[in-house]
């Protein structure tokens, strides 16, 4: 057994098969079972166990790519539950962009923020507003609600409209620090849902604790984009836009700046990082994020109200980066993924299963104790277990090596000219 | 030619005066130590200089132009740089990201430029690589460039901070208590790197340093500070004869011995 297991993790081709085999499997169960919600977790779980094998980097992205973009959406056609297992996996994949957003803030430039979903709220409104006969209250010309195909271009709007009030937050708020800074996004947070929950008079922008209703969908050449089977598309291609953004900007001057302010905020600046600047930035960025989903939020859901703003949902969207690894982009996609999944997919079916077999009168489970009351104690306990047994989060943020030999190749390659110019220094040059 | 100038620099906390009205010039390419006591103001010094703290009262000039209301990036930018005396490297970064953290004001990749990853940005960053490599080659260190910065021993730590400073392409560098926990063999080492970034880089080197050997070794200017005011200054043979210094670091009754052998 264990010399199979030696064997498994030294072949690509057995990985390859052995992967392919898993994909099959749990993606036919999906396509023909009725009840498949087992099999669905599996099957997303391909996706993580992706991440563990030792294929070359291309071909992780192109089965990661081959999988959600083809495998997952047509295995789930297969049952009645089609819908709603798209509907999960769109809703993971916003929470994950909101995730990898807050990421840049606490876990790269290490700014607690408690305030995040404001920006998501923003983000909402941006559309919600525009997209429905409201803007007309405040707007004259009956030019509201905008169509749907302006839809995409919201997107950006809604991401950029975002930037701004992180910025705007930023600038009063970068003052304080550490807990100071936690306590004064928070109040940020409420006061932007309160805003909006009391910004019906004297004119009516938001519509209160009413809501807006009857947003417009996206609308593609004449498309509508209404079903979760199609939102998440949407979903989809804007998070990949946000995986690529995060990952070059994690290697790059600025996503230094970041982290060296969050080591050391004296020395970053002695060696001339900016830190308002740095700090405005990933504030701006991190926000960006959360507002494109905001309007992918509001565009899915055609309705919009307070109520999807609260303190608990910046608190849920913080648990995911924790749980997952501050600072590590692998570990926010799955913290997102895992507290998304068990909040809406695990915590309900538990509790269905267990309704059943209290109908069927097998065991008897009160409902004050059903798993999906008890949503916010299982939580708790999960984060105490997290933080005990794995501080650094389940997928801890690693540095990038570089490779050694590379690097001393071409300054061989280099020193000739620079040693002829320069002296004996090899190009150390003041 | 002096290229820092410091005029009646007072700084207090509190009620504490903690430098009170010291002048210093520095000459450009030569090293210069600032010696006293603990406690004396000796890193208060650097701190005002380096723009982490205001100065209560005085001027700092650089090359003749005030750098007293600058932040610290931009004195940083103006060419000076630092290490600390209780080391501040960027801990969970590598050694090389803590050299291309050093190089920040040199680089001009943007956010716009780094999302689109223009080709332009790729280059600037081999390049920078390139540069961070050939300094750590330049200290030592480069076996090390892709450990975690705080596992490093002490006396990397304290190259790799220098290391780090040299990136900003300082014309000055203040160096704060540089051989701190070494031995005396990377005490020795660091001598001789010191003499080589003054010759191969004509700068202008400010060090604080507890060990004499050092001291006299190196510089060629000696500031003593004393409860922060400055109690003498001069050649290292000046320094070692002066009974005021003596006294500062021996008491009264030392008066008349040799404060170094
Ligand atoms: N940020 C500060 N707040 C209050 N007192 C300080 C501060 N920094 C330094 N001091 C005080 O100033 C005096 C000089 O400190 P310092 O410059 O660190 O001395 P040295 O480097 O010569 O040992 C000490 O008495 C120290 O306690
Ligand atoms: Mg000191």
């Amino acid at each position: 057994m264990k010399k199979w297991m030696e064997h498994v993790k030294s072949s690509l081709w057995a990985q390859a098969s052995l992967y392919t085999l898993f994909v099959l499997a749990t993606s036919l169960s999906v396509y023909l079972m009725d009840k498949s919600a087992i099999a669905f977790l599996l099957l997303l779980a391909s996706l993580l166990l992706l991440y563990y094998t030792s294929f070359p980097v291309k071909l992780k992205w192109a089965a990661a790519g081959l999988l959600l973009v083809i495998v997952i959406p047509f295995a789930t056609s297969g049952g009645p539950s089609h819908e709603s297992y798209m509907e999960v996996a769109t809703q993971c994949g916003i929470y994950i962009a909101m995730a990898l957003g807050l990421n840049i803030v606490v876990g790269f430039a290490g700014l607690l923020d408690l305030g995040f979903v404001a920006f998501f709220a923003i983000g909402a409104y941006t559309y919600a507003i525009f997209a429905t006969p409201q803007a007309n209250n405040f707007i004259s010309g009956h030019l509201f609600p905008v169509s749907g195909s302006t839809f995409w271009l919201f997107i950006f709007i809604g991401g950029f409209i975002a930037a701004l009030f992180g910025i705007l937050l930023g600038l009063p708020v970068l003052r304080v620090k550490g807990d100071y800074l936690a306590i004064v996004t928070l109040g940020f947070g409420e006061i932007i849902r309160i805003i909006f929950n009391n910004l019906e008079k004297p004119v009516n922008i938001t519509n209160g604790a009413m809501g807006l209703s009857s947003i417009k969908p996206p609308d593609l050449f004449g498309m509508d984009f209404i079903f979760p089977h199609q939102i998440y598309f949407i979903v989809l291609a804007i998070l990949l836009l946000v995986l690529f953004g995060v990952r070059r900007l994690e290697h790059s001057r600025l996503g230094r700046s970041w982290k060296a302010i969050r080591d050391n905020e004296i020395a970053a600046q002695a060696m001339g990082v900016p830190l308002t600047l740095t700090k405005l930035s990933a504030f701006a960025v991190g926000a960006s994020f959360s507002g494109m989903m905001g309007v992918v939020f509001a565009a899915k859901q055609t309705y919009v109200d307070p109520t999807s703003f609260t303190l608990l949902e910046s608190i849920t969207i913080l648990a995911m980066v924790i749980l997952g690894g501050m600072g590590s982009v692998p570990g926010v996609i799955l913290g997102a993924s895992l507290v998304t999944l068990l909040n809406i997919q695990v915590l309900t079916d538990v509790t269905q299963w267990l309704n059943e077999l209290t109908a069927q009168g097998v065991i008897n489970v009160p409902s004050a104790l059903s798993p999906a009351k008890m949503q916010r104690f299982i939580f708790g306990a999960i984060l105490v277990l997290i933080a005990v047994f794995r501080p650094y989060g389940l997928i801890a943020s690693r540095n990038r090596k570089e490779d050694v030999e590379k690097l001393k190749e071409r300054r061989s390659s280099a020193a000739i000219s620079v040693n002829s110019t320069n002296g004996p220094s090899g190009g150390v040059t003041p | 030619m002096t290229v820092l100038k410091v005029t009646r620099l007072t700084k207090r906390f509190g009620g504490l005066v903690c430098l009170s009205k010291v002048d210093f010039a520095f000459e450009r390419g030569k090293i210069s130590a600032v010696i006293g006591p603990n406690g004396a103001g000796k890193t208060t010094v650097f701190n005002v200089i380096t723009g982490i703290y205001k100065p209560d009262e005085g001027e700092i000039d650089l090359d003749g132009k005030s750098i007293v209301n600058l932040k610290p990036d931009q004195i940083t930018r103006r060419g000076i740089a630092r290490t600390f005396q209780n080391i501040r490297l960027f801990g969970s970064m590598t050694v090389l990201e803590n050299v291309l953290v050093g190089m920040h004001l040199h680089l001009k990749a943007g956010l716009f430029g780094t999302l689109l990853s223009l080709p332009r940005i790729r280059r600037e960053e081999e390049k920078a690589k390139e540069e961070a490599y050939r300094l750590l080659v330049y200290v030592g260190l480069e076996a090390l460039l892709n450990e975690q910065a705080d596992s490093l021993p002490y006396g990397a730590q304290r190259r790799l901070e220098l290391a780090r400073a040299l990136a900003t392409k300082p014309r000055v560098l203040l160096l704060d208590e540089p051989a701190a926990g070494m031995n005396p063999r990377e005490t020795a080492e660091l001598i001789r790197l010191i003499k080589r970034i003054q010759q191969d880089l004509d700068m202008t080197v400010i060090l604080i340093e507890h060990d004499m050997k050092l001291v006299m070794d190196l510089s060629e200017h000696i500031i003593v500070l004393d409860h922060g005011m400055k109690i003498a200054e001069g050649s290292p043979a000046d320094i070692r004869s002066n009974p005021k210094v003596i006294e500062a670091y021996l008491g009264k009754s030392a008066v008349g011995q040799e404060v170094v052998s």
